[in-house]
């Protein structure tokens, strides 16, 4: 008896659920899973960013909801159930951790729209979408190429993947243009966001000479570190970081999603949304480089913003060759440039890099 | 690989600094354990401690005051804890998790108004011309006043358990409370007082993080110092030397791991990321091969009619 009532219930309560679907519910609803505080003031808090201007260009047409500091891997899986379970359409997934389980979740609901940020991995209802960020990090290893007088450029690495790797080579190449005797020391920092761990990396490089550092995590705390030792660089890392300018911090890369979110809910909207992968750069303005302060020489400015412009519009690729691997191979001919399908799965250092990608 | 990049002073006036929210947190939770009480909030009241401390070093400007409103938090929160074991005789384990997940949250709806905000800095005790000493100098004489105090309560918990009479209390009530409350000690008043000592010194261990170790506020920043404070407190035996060794190695190891990494050492990192955690549990669990047992009555609930 109560097992009937039960089963009856369910299906009520399913039947309801389904035809609440079919209706159309009147609001799109936009979820968004974080990997850090909407605080840090870097990669969490431009997606966060990018959600309020969804929700300001299409006001009442739209409803959004997030959740913040989700852990990478299967706990993810927990929120992006609940997500889908509470009627969202679209559902960006801002962390590469989260692409495994971005493509399960996503196979259990078909009708639902998944963008997964800075993976590889589509289906029919998963796009993936990432900035070129290395285009940022080639003026930053310029600056940094410039600006550094012990040669010794530190380096915070969050995890190794290609998007990181990358981003060390586009800056390592550029840099040794400008400064044939500079050195990288890279340290992997193993998180995305832990502002104790990342400060104690940016100490120690600074204590290893490190008169520039760069970072790939999200917290603004190697910023502090580099403030208290006085005389070194930063960079703001997907935020402006503005906080910590006109010095430690001389330039950032902002990454600036808002575009993308907006014109991805109203293809959902719409009716158009397709699986697509999308990978823009300076030009299309999804990456942007924040005001280079005046700290940094006004030669060295100059040549940077060049760089920025001729980057833009194309005419200079970060990856042209003559390039070679770490262990000495011939990578690109001269003048070659780099295709996508190499840059996205970067897991070699190129020529001068020292030290090995943990695997 | 260039080893010769590593500056071993610089190393272990590093490691003092990071041991110091280990060590602080590790001696409040061992005078806790010592008592008879299994406190797993620690996490939670080191958080606590990090927003207050920073909030009202902030607002006041003087770090010294904030550190001093870190230690009332984490006491503050400390003695929702005692309610709930002491009085309400709820379960440790139990209370214990429900404080540090209770701290996290309260921390972050605190901390909302704080993130990217500067603190005020706490200037380095000056020693004159003791700094200048070559070597014991920058590693002894460069520090900020908490990381002496740190070493300084390590010293007095130390002889107070061991030659006063209060540390014979507090260890009486810890190894039998049904015999120290029939010698007439109030064990429920002596395990609050310990409790809220414990969390005194787990919000200033969390201050120092946020305060002079980062410094800066974020969400959750504490990131898992007062697990491994617990754990220290264990694998030492309770002895809060051990806990100093401990707090020190974990610390030197964490400091030199990426000191390597930086040199470019051909170890693979995620070895050299876990060393610390079991260079120490090694270290410890052979130093406590010894007869030295928990304290008899740890986590046991006490009420004077049972």
């Amino acid at each position: 008896m109560k097992l009937t009532t039960l089963l009856a219930s369910a299906a009520v309560a399913l039947g309801l659920a389904g035809g609440a679907y079919a209706d159309g519910h009147e609001k799109t609803k936009v979820g968004f899973v974080f990997v850090g505080p909407i605080g840090d003031g870097g990669w969490t808090y431009e997606h966060n960013k990018g959600r309020l201007a969804v929700e300001e260009a299409l006001g009442d047409a739209v409803e959004t909801v997030y959740v913040e500091n989700v852990a990478e891997g299967p706990d993810s899986e927990r929120v992006m159930t609940q997500m889908a379970l509470d009627g969202a359409d679209l559902i960006f997934t801002t962390s590469f951790g989260y692409m495994d389980p971005t493509i399960n979740i996503a196979k259990k609901f078909p009708d639902v729209k998944f963008e997964h940020a800075t993976g590889y991995k589509r289906a029919d209802n998963v796009s993936t979408y990432s900035a070129r960020f290395y285009e940022g990090r080639a003026i930053q290893g310029h600056i940094a190429g410039k600006m550094t007088k012990s040669n010794i450029i530190g380096y915070i690495g969050s995890y190794p993947i290609p998007e990181v790797i990358r981003g060390i080579n586009s800056a390592f190449i550029h840099a040794q243009k400008v400064n044939p005797d500079v050195e990288f020391r890279i340290v992997w920092a193993y998180t995305w966001f832990d502002p104790a761990k990342e400060a104690d990396a940016a100490k120690v490089l600074i204590e290893q000479g490190a008169d520039v550092v760069l970072q790939h995590t999200d917290s603004t705390a190697p910023q502090a570190a580099a403030q208290e030792a006085g005389n070194v660089v930063t960079f703001g890392q997907a935020s402006d970081m503005g906080q910590y300018a006109p010095f430690p911090r001389v330039s950032s890369i902002i990454d600036d999603w808002a575009p993308y979110y907006i014109a991805r809910t109203k293809a959902v909207m719409d009716g158009t949304w397709e699986s697509t992968d999308t990978w823009d750069g300076i030009g299309p303005g999804m990456v942007g480089i924040g005001e280079i302060s005046d700290a940094v020489p006004a030669d060295v400015k100059e040549e940077a913003l060049a760089m920025k412009a001729a980057i833009a519009d194309g005419s200079y690729h970060p990856f042209t060759g003559p390039l070679k691997k770490q262990d000495g191979s011939d990578w690109l001919a001269d003048g070659e440039v780099a295709d996508d399908g190499t840059l996205a799965g970067m897991n070699f250092y190129v020529e001068g890099l020292t030290g090995e990608i943990p695997q | 690989m260039d080893l010769s990049v590593i500056n071993p002073i610089l190393l272990i006036a590093a490691l003092m600094s990071a041991a110091t929210p280990i060590l602080l947190a590790a001696t409040g939770e061992l005078v806790v354990e010592r008592a008879g009480v299994l406190n797993l909030g620690v996490e939670g009241m080191m958080i606590l401690g990090a927003i207050c401390g920073f909030a009202i070093a902030v607002e006041t400007g003087s770090p010294l005051t904030g550190f001093l409103a870190a230690a009332a938090g984490g006491a503050l929160l400390s003695l929702l804890f005692a309610l709930l074991t002491q009085v309400a005789l709820a379960n440790q384990v139990a209370s214990g998790l429900a404080l540090t997940l209770f701290g996290l949250g309260l921390s972050a709806l605190l901390g909302q108004g704080y993130v990217g905000v500067k603190p005020p800095r706490m200037p380095d005790i000056n020693f004159g011309f003791l700094t200048d000493i070559p070597i014991t100098g920058p590693i002894l004489f460069s520090h900020d006043p908490v990381l002496y105090f740190g070493l300084l309560l390590v010293a007095a918990v130390w002889a107070t358990l061991k030659f006063t009479r209060v540390g014979l209390i507090l260890r009486a009530v810890g190894e039998n409370h049904d015999a120290a409350h029939a010698l007439g000690y109030k064990v429920v008043r002596i395990r609050t007082l310990a409790i809220m000592f414990g969390g005194a010194c787990a919000g200033m261990g969390g201050a120092y993080i946020s305060l002079i170790r980062v410094p800066q506020w974020t969400e959750g920043m504490t990131a898992g110092v007062g697990w491994i404070a617990l754990a220290l407190v264990v694998f030492a035996s309770w002895k809060p030397w051990r806990v100093l060794l401990g707090a020190y190695l974990f610390g030197g190891i964490t400091q030199l791991q990426l000191n390597l990494q930086g040199a470019g050492v051909a170890i693979p990192v995620e070895y050299l990321a876990m060393s610390p955690y079991i260079i120490t549990i090694v270290v410890l669990v052979i130093l406590s091969a010894d007869k030295s047992a928990a304290p008899g009555s740890l986590g046991r609930t006490f009420h004077a009619s049972h």
